[in-house]
């Protein structure tokens, strides 16, 4: 079992043209993942290394069947490529797009309440797999097997140092949702957790946050009311000075919110496992789920 | 980005929004012409990216030119220490001159982009001049927030809920109504982050007027504001940080003696907490970013060891996109180019990581190879024992 992602994806490309959308459509077509073709303007009809291309995401819907998207369109038109992809009714749109300026993913947001069956994951993510059947993104596939850990993210090469760790103990994993490292995001913590939750094929979740913002807090609360599976987190960034931006535009500590330590104590407190060394979360979720 | 108050007067007096008459002067002979032009008094304020200016000396009350003209010489060139810019201070390269108003009331107003509400949010409150945190600490019922629907932007019945709050009437209401307006529209035509207008006055003869005002604009959306790049002050910035986002590399030096390079902002974040948990102090965060090449490798290398109290380096790649044998050739090749005189401690995982491991042994270089993470903080941290 999984989330989001299987067998039934089939997934289109916007910005396959440019290098990085072309190198990782074929890493999703190695994976597995059934690309059924990409979208660059003024280049339908066209195909390239096998991948059809079409002008608009509705003519890549219409005629290709597609259901997901992953979307590799410079900033300053990511915004504009997610409107394009929930107007032409993607379910799935996954942006790995990094530096889209915050007032364009206020605006997504707002217009995303109107698309109830869409769902966006990213900006600045690494995309989400289902392993053994389909990735959308532009991690490693082969440090991924099947099993029953979901696992969560705000970071993308952290996400697979965790996942490293559970296939290295051989536990497997559900699906993998890095929900990205921008201030404004598609897909929160709570959103993963619930399909977590409700997922059958889940055992057990590992959650991976960082310093900045709320929604660790926010995962938190809903833990202690909802989630009746292990939950194993970790919080990277218990020694950044405070005021300093680590990397991710939402990795600030600013005035004395947003700690690593505040959010480490209220999801001890919801009941998670809490791991203060980053080379222990797979040995944590093995003691959490039985062999 | 952040930007001085000049210059956010600037753009709020292009959008508008009503400032005190202000002057940047070269010199003190200008200086005194501009508190001149304001018939004698003048607020003479020093130009850092800092807050709590006041308290460091760098607002000062002239009453005639001749003072003003006087702080202007004193606060030129000085080095400017405030409860924000850490023991070192800033040193003054602008000094602004403002008019000095007869205030009535000082109020607070601000605009922000909000992560919890995933929309720009306004914050309002009567307590003028104080930080906004502290009101929010001591007194959150004088705290108004409101957060605005990109979709409608703001209107009127904002105007009308935020002066109710601010206890505006008449005149003042009148002004306020076009003031937020205009502050909003500024605030999205440039991609702001943050525009906070503390204090917010009302004079005594009873004008709404941006006393003072800070601006944060998106680096982000920068692309498309080419007319806003001459707000960048490379002074207010540190020189390493700015030389490593040439080489495409995010650098923040921290005060240890264990130096990090590691892909991605939350690994490189996790690889200074387990030093630290192992008894080490990082000396840096260092993301190679992405596409980590030869090149960008022995960059890093060379702004890590800058730092003189650098006494061993870590380098933690787990490899996605990122190949780990073009990581160690870029490892391999500083040290035979570089006099790098502190023990290395290298960790490679994920994509090629075996080719690249392979290439790290057969090197005959020094270099330790850890098996995992937990190993590599481990052996780096020991090595400066």
């Amino acid at each position: 079992m999984s989330v989001l992602v299987g067998h039934h994806t089939r997934l289109i490309v916007q910005g396959i043209t440019g290098r990085e959308g072309l190198f990782h459509a074929k890493g999703c077509r190695d994976y597995g993942t059934q690309v059924v073709g990409g979208v660059s303007p003024d280049r339908g009809g066209s195909e390239v290394e096998g991948f059809p291309i079409f002008d608009t995401v509705h003519e890549a819907r219409e005629k290709a069947g597609a259901n997901a998207s992953m979307i590799f369109v410079p900033p300053l038109g990511a915004a504009d490529a997610i409107l394009e992809s929930l107007e032409a009714g993607i379910e799935l749109i996954v942006c790995i797009t990094e530096g889209i300026p915050v007032l364009d993913m206020v605006r997504v947001k707002r217009v995303l309440m109107d698309y109830p069956l869409s769902r966006l994951i990213g900006p600045n993510c690494p995309g989400i797999i289902t392993p053994g059947q389909a990735k959308i993104g532009i991690m490693p596939g082969r440090i991924h097997r099947p099993g029953p850990i979901g696992v969560v993210s705000r970071s993308g090469t952290l996400t697979y140092e965790a996942v490293g760790q559970l296939t290295a103990l051989g536990i497997g994993q559900s699906t993998c949702i890095g929900i990205g490292g921008d201030p404004i995001s598609g897909t929160s913590f709570v959103d993963a957790l619930v399909l977590f939750q409700e997922d059958p094929g889940t055992q057990g979740i590992v959650l991976i946050g960082e310093i900045g913002g709320s929604a660790e807090e926010d995962a938190a609360a809903f833990i202690r009311a909802h989630v009746t599976k292990p939950v194993v987190a970790f919080i990277a960034g218990q020694t950044a000075p405070p005021g300093r931006r680590m990397g991710h535009a939402g990795a600030i500590i600013s005035g004395g919110k947003g700690t690593a330590a505040e959010k480490v104590e209220v999801l001890r407190l919801a009941g998670a496992t809490l791991v203060e060394n980053p080379a222990e979360m797979g040995q944590a979720m093995a003691r959490c789920v039985p062999g | 980005m952040n930007i001085h108050e000049w210059q956010a007067k600037e753009l709020l007096a292009a959008h508008g929004v009503a400032i005190p008459r202000g002057g940047l002067p070269a010199d003190a002979v200008e200086a005194s012409a501009i508190a001149e032009s304001f018939g004698g008094r003048a607020v003479v304020k020093a130009q850092i990216h800092a807050g709590g200016r006041g308290k460091g000396g760098g607002v000062k009350l002239a009453e005639n030119p001749a003072e003003a003209a006087a702080w202007f010489d004193r606060m030129m060139g000085m080095t400017l220490v405030t409860p924000q810019t850490g023991p070192k201070g800033r040193v003054v390269r602008a000094v602004y001159l403002s008019e000095a108003v007869a205030i009535d009331r000082e109020l607070y107003l601000s605009l922000l982009v909000d992560r919890g509400s995933s929309r720009v949010a306004l914050l309002a409150s009567t307590e003028g001049g104080m930080e906004i945190e502290q009101v929010a600490a001591e007194a959150p019922q004088k705290l108004f927030r409101l957060a605005i629907d990109p979709a409608t932007g703001i209107g009127p019945h904002h105007a009308r809920d935020v002066a109710a709050a601010l206890g505006f009437h008449g005149e003042v209401f009148r002004q306020f109504q076009v003031f937020l307006l205009n502050v909003y529209n500024l605030f999205i035509k440039n991609d702001c982050s943050l525009v906070e207008i503390n204090p917010l006055v009302v004079t005594k003869s009873g004008e709404l007027l941006a006393l003072d005002a800070k601006i944060s604009l998106d680096d982000n959306a920068m692309a498309r504001h080419p007319e806003l790049a001459i707000y960048r002050d490379p002074h207010e910035e540190s020189p390493e940080e700015v030389e490593a986002s040439r080489y495409g590399l995010n650098f923040i030096k921290l005060d240890g003696t264990i130096g990090c390079m590691v892909n991605g902002a939350g690994l490189a974040m996790a690889t200074m907490d387990i030093i630290k948990l192992c008894g080490g102090e990082p000396a840096n965060f260092l993301d190679v970013g992405g596409g980590a090449s030869e090149e960008a490798v022995k960059n890093a290398f060379g702004i890590i060891l800058r730092d003189r109290a650098v006494k061993a380096v870590l380098v933690n790649i787990f490899g996605g996109i990122v190949r780990c044998d073009l990581v160690a050739r870029g490892i391999i090749k500083a040290a035979r180019e570089m006099d790098i005189h502190v023990p290395v401690v290298v960790r490679l995982e994920g994509t090629n990581a075996d080719e690249g491991r392979h290439l790290l042994a057969e090197s005959g270089l020094d270099l330790r190879v850890a098996e995992d993470l937990g190993a590599a903080a481990r052996i780096v941290v020991a090595s400066i024992a």
